[in-house]
């Protein structure tokens, strides 16, 4: 009883937040509400990595996907947040995909905003959560149909062996955009699932992106299976014009390089 | 109007539920035949029947240009060429490895089937993806068709049979190989899916500047009616026009995403400029076009900032 009374006071607390800040004209989002898509994993992608806490579907978390996969292997996918702020990270997952979860990002002072490509297996949603600092999080989805086959394939490096030649070769460009500067890195990564036959699980971990001039951190991501060989990432990164780039994979290979706008 | 509505439904419906393509031959010159396709996707109500396939009535029987997306339109093909000439079909001759253009091998496997010899292999290595992906497609129109890749290499740039000569133009750029047949008697030339008119143009395959060199290969060529793979066949070169004027857009569009930055899916985004808004498919196959062709154009807008190796 009491905690039903403690629920209920953090919710009446949490609405008053809304209503006070930016999130008046949202407000009519519904709590936990029916999931819009009608996975049959919503609950369970739900309790697994976003806690079993409070949600809301929001139209502010912009998932960009091409509706049909071309490619299993490489499904390109961008997403923005708009009109939110305080956010303490965001979870990309996929619902229907094999190992569903495909990264996490902390944005500390980049946008929270992101591209990459990843490994679908069979048609599914492809979902964006941010969570704010009120505990809330901010469901945005998209469906991609796929033909399949994207996980459970071998690398290209890895199925054709010559993946060590370039293995944590670190790749960028910084693209001057209307809203700051974009950065695109791509590793070097076989990026293998351990659902191939024979070929165990191999893929780069974490990595931390920090402002090149004062050491300050500007974002951790952790990336997942899914992400596709050898990970094209994009971020905007505001003013900022060199970034260290510090990571590791789950073989304790570590990738570390100063990225500089030339 | 709604009952005519209604009627032409349960018309379409039953046509599923049959299996028919209702395929009507359209004489574009004389002794010779195109079977038009519906300008989409394959889809579970065309069951791939998206592709202009060709006909020619020759002295010593006749000659496909193409065989079809499946089993079922392979033998509904044979049907409808009976319909019109009483010679029997007695070869086939295939412009490129597109499923829609060879999946109807199988009922005509006992006849030779040409193609050029990089058609060949790649029919024969990606055959089965084919088929995954189309039976997935279209459905139960795909039932018992098993890729058949042709059975006779063209090497020489000729073909006779009976009182036509054929002639062969080799090139590429749609895919590893596009063969271009011009019928020397008629001045009919089907061009394959180099060409299409108003309906946009297909790449998982494409190298667009060698594509583009085909095309003006094309353009060289005297004929008196093009055939495109996909589109209305015309006695003039608007198909050609149309493939190079929308290649080109789409080219000056992937490099100029490339070098702002912009990631696949602003791309895949960008407007449709309106002299393609009238045509077939564009949103579609630039969502594609995308995935196909513009990794490598993004990747090419980096640079090596730290060399890897492993040890």
């Amino acid at each position: 009883m009491t905690r039903h009374v403690a629920t209920a006071l953090i919710r009446l607390l949490g609405l008053v937040v809304l209503l006070g800040g930016s999130a008046l004209a949202r407000s009519g989002l519904e709590r936990n509400g029916a999931d819009p898509l009608d996975s049959p994993m919503w609950e369970n992608m739900h309790e697994r990595f976003l806690a079993g806490e409070d949600y809301v579907f929001d139209a502010a978390i912009e998932v960009i996907a091409p509706s049909y996969a071309e490619d299993s292997l490489n499904v390109p996918v961008a997403f923005s947040v708009s009109g939110i702020e305080n956010i303490q990270q965001i979870a990309v997952f996929a619902d229907l995909n094999p190992l569903p979860m495909v990264l996490r990002l902390r944005p500390v002072t980049v946008a929270p905003a992101m591209a990459f490509r990843f490994k679908l297996q069979q048609s599914s949603p492809v979902r964006v959560a941010a969570l704010t600092d009120d505990g809330l999080w901010h469901v945005g989805s998209a469906w991609i149909d796929a033909a399949g086959g994207g996980c459970t394939a071998p690398s290209v490096g890895m199925a054709s062996g010559n993946w060590t030649e370039t293995f944590g070769t670190v790749n960028a460009g910084f693209f001057p955009r209307e809203s700051g500067n974009r950065l695109k890195l791509q590793i070097m990564h076989p990026m293998d699932t351990g659902l191939a036959e024979g070929i165990p699980r191999f893929h780069i971990e974490q990595l931390q992106l920090r402002n090149l001039d004062d050491d300050s951190l500007m974002a951790e991501l952790e990336l997942y299976e899914p992400i596709s060989e050898n990970p094209l990432l994009s971020f905007d990164i505001g003013a900022v014009s060199g970034v260290a780039l510090e990571g590791y994979d789950n073989n304790a290979n570590t990738f570390t390089a100063d990225l500089v706008n030339p | 109007m709604a009952s005519f509505a209604s009627l032409l439904c349960a018309a379409l419906t039953q046509a599923e539920t049959l299996f028919d393509y209702q395929l009507q031959p359209v004489q574009v010159a004389e002794g010779t035949w195109v079977v038009p396709g519906v300008p989409e996707d394959f889809s579970r109500s065309n069951g791939g029947n998206i592709v202009n396939i060709g006909f020619i009535e020759t002295s010593a029987g006749v000659v496909l240009i193409d065989t079809g997306p499946s089993l079922r339109y392979a033998q509904q093909l044979e049907a409808a060429v009976a319909r019109v000439t009483s010679q029997p079909i007695v070869a086939a001759i295939i412009t490129h490895h597109h499923p829609d253009h060879w999946f109807g091998n199988q009922h005509f496997k006992t006849l030779p089937i040409y193609a050029l010899p990089e058609t060949l292999g790649a029919m024969v290595n990606e055959g089965d993806n084919f088929a995954d992906n189309l039976y997935r497609m279209s459905g139960d129109w795909m039932r018992s068709t098993e890729p058949t890749p042709a059975n006779t290499a063209l090497a020489d740039n000729t073909l006779s049979i009976g009182d036509h000569t054929f002639q062969l133009i080799k090139l590429k750029g749609h895919t590893v190989a596009d063969l271009a047949v011009l019928d020397t008697n008629t001045g009919v030339l089907f061009a394959g899916d180099l060409a299409f008119d108003q309906r946009a143009p297909t790449t998982p395959h494409a190298d667009i500047d060698t594509w583009l060199a085909s095309l003006d290969s094309l353009g060289d060529i005297d004929y008196r009616l093009l055939v495109p793979g996909h589109g209305q066949p015309a006695p003039d070169d608007r198909a050609i026009q149309f493939t190079r004027h929308y290649l080109l857009w789409l080219q000056n569009l992937l490099r100029q995403s490339a070098q702002v930055g912009d990631v696949p899916t602003d791309v895949i985004n960008k407007p449709i400029p309106a002299a393609f808004q009238e045509a077939s498919l564009v949103r579609e196959e630039l969502s594609r076009s995308v995935i196909h062709l513009y990794p490598g154009l993004e990747a090419n807008t980096l640079s090596t900032h730290k060399q890897g190796g492993y040890n």
